[in-house]
């Protein structure tokens, strides 16, 4: 079982971060291995910023993102940037706030794309009342929708992700996050 | 023995292998894509009665990097290409003065400041060559994150073995990247030869049989003089004298040369009867051998070779290893320079290139396709 995770948005997301706990998660966590790589040039502040994720049960030789089976987009740029390589059949997940799904209705029946909706950023303010846990709140959505990592891993990954004193907004974050899941499905 | 469980980046690793080698002293200016080295060392030492310092170039860095180190201290710095460039006349200086100590160098896209963002091996040649003279180095290469804190921590005691500079040749890929690794609570780790003779009988450049010498501190009681010139036993300056030069270098290359099957080594996979064999070192290496095991699973005869020390180039081991294959593929991300190694020691055997630049590792359908391509 090899799964590709391509998560992309702008700067200042935390873009990077939701990477390395999910990457956390799988391989500290959930006995699994993985590679969490990413993409930024030497000129980068506020500019597209993207992670990706190789999680699998065997060994990883390759350690690139070649054609995500999971494409998470956090920014309408980065939705329009990445989403060619996504696989045919796989997951989408978009912040609906953030992107203009209309754009890539096409692409999206052609290749037979399950989208998912999580409304990350107003989940961060309206629930936890600090939009800067957008990406924690991404991150279970992620969980819920895809089942990449286990719930359980996943809370213990953000707990010894995030600064001290500030795991239990995190981890009511990564509950909203189930919770767009849930209703979703 | 308890060991801990960590998701980190190359970088962090080498860090933490160098505190776990005993490194108690690094300098550095810090440089895109190693500067998280700089950033965990500037941490971790102090905690640990270590320093840190941040000089004002590569060139000073080396030096002090190489006075630490003869006050007694293991020492090490970390850099990329530009860096290296300037490390080039201490590397000299410590490889003749046989100051033992670590280089880490995370390899990005070049000549001159080039990407400083992406990857490349393209100062393989230069680690084997970049100063003036006759001489030998160690260079290990990782390609993942576990092997950059097992290797770090190798590269220390190599070079407190040889008495050399050891470079640790990684790339941004794997500097980068954050991967599992276990750290074990202890590693074994080669002390600093003492001399056991006392100061008025010490030699300090009177070497043991197998080519070096004990090495005290600076403070310890012994008269000591240090110098890039060419010296005799006591370390004083014959610079005129053909013979005495040529003892001494000859020393200074034959105490790498002649225990290469000791330092280097390489990992196979399936070489014996294969047609075709992939030779790669570092982070391309995982791209290698995605390829060579979807080779084999289209049914074709493929043998897989992995370098981990690639200086001194093991020579004995790759004759060994694929000297019986009819095509010899090189995987590397720079033009052409282990290449060259391959083919000077397969003379019997079609070495071809796979070569790659602009700061991405080779996909692996890329090397697929060369295993597939019209033998010739």
């Amino acid at each position: 079982m090899r799964k590709e995770v391509r998560i992309a948005g702008f700067g200042g997301q935390g873009i990077i971060l939701a990477g390395i706990v999910i990457g956390k998660a799988a391989a500290l966590y959930d006995g699994l291995q993985a590679v969490q790589t990413q993409s930024y040039g030497p000129e980068a502040r506020g500019g597209a910023s993207r992670t990706e994720l190789v999680i699998s049960d065997e060994e990883i030789d390759y350690p690139k993102v070649q054609h995500p089976d999971i494409f998470v987009a956090m920014s309408h740029e980065a939705l329009l940037a990445y989403l060619e390589g996504l696989k045919t059949g796989g997951i989408l997940i978009i912040d609906p706030d953030l992107v203009m799904e209309d754009e890539i209705s096409s692409f999206i029946t052609e290749h037979n794309i399950q989208v998912y909706h999580a409304p990350a950023t107003r989940t961060a303010d309206e629930k936890v009342g600090l939009r800067i846990v957008a990406n924690i709140v991404m991150i279970g959505a992620i969980t819920g929708f895809t089942g990449i990592i286990s719930e359980e891993a996943a809370r213990k990954a953000i707990a010894a992700s995030v600064p001290p004193g500030t795991e239990d907004k995190n981890l009511s974050a990564f509950e909203a996050g189930m919770e767009l899941s849930r209703e979703e499905v | 023995m308890t060991s801990e469980d960590y998701f980190i980046q190359g970088n962090e690793a080498c860090a933490r292998g160098a505190i776990k080698a005993n490194c108690r002293f690094f300098a550095g200016y810090p440089i895109t894509p190693s500067t998280e080295i700089a950033e965990d060392m500037a941490v971790f030492l102090p905690r640990e009665g270590g320093t840190f310092v941040q000089m004002e170039d590569e060139i000073s860095t080396l030096g002090a990097v190489i006075g630490a180190v003869w006050a007694g201290m293991k020492g090490m710095t970390a850099t990329s290409g530009p860096g290296f460039s300037l490390m080039q006349e201490h590397i000299g200086y410590a490889v003749m003065t046989e100051t033992p100590l670590v280089i880490v160098n995370m390899q990005r896209g070049s000549p001159s400041t080039g990407q400083p963002t992406m990857a490349s091996q393209g100062d393989m040649m230069q680690a084997r060559w970049g100063s003036q003279g006759d001489y030998e180095i160690i260079a290990l290469s990782p390609s993942s994150v576990q092997e950059c804190f097992d290797f770090t921590v190798e590269a220390f005691n190599l070079a407190e073995k040889y008495r050399v500079p050891v470079m640790v040749m990684s790339d941004e890929n794997v500097g980068h990247m954050r991967e599992k690794i276990t750290i074990p609570e202890k590693v074994e780790v080669k002390a600093r030869s003492m001399p056991e003779e006392g100061p008025d009988t010490y030699l300090p450049y009177r070497a043991d049989p197998d080519g070096t010498s004990p090495m005290p501190a600076l403070g310890d009681g012994y008269k000591i003089h240090i110098t890039g010139l060419t010296h005799d036993e006591r370390g004083y300056p014959d610079a005129s004298n053909p013979q005495a030069h040529s003892k001494l270098v000859k020393r200074l290359c034959n105490k790498i040369r002649h225990h290469t099957n000791e330092i280097s080594r390489i990992k196979t996979e399936n070489v014996e009867d294969a047609e075709i064999i992939i030779i790669s070192y570092g982070a391309p290496s995982r791209s290698a051998l995605k390829a060579v095991r979807t080779a084999r699973d289209q049914g074709l005869n493929v043998g897989f070779i992995k370098i981990d020390v690639v200086w001194p180039f093991p020579e004995e081991m790759i004759q060994k290893a694929a000297g019986n294959a009819q095509r010899v593929i090189v995987v590397e991300m720079n033009l052409g320079q282990i290449f060259y190694e391959v083919q000077r020691v397969l003379p019997e055997v079609k070495v071809e290139l796979a070569p790659k630049i602009g700061g991405e590792m080779h996909l692996p359908e890329e090397i697929l396709k060369q295993i597939n391509s019209t033998k010739d």
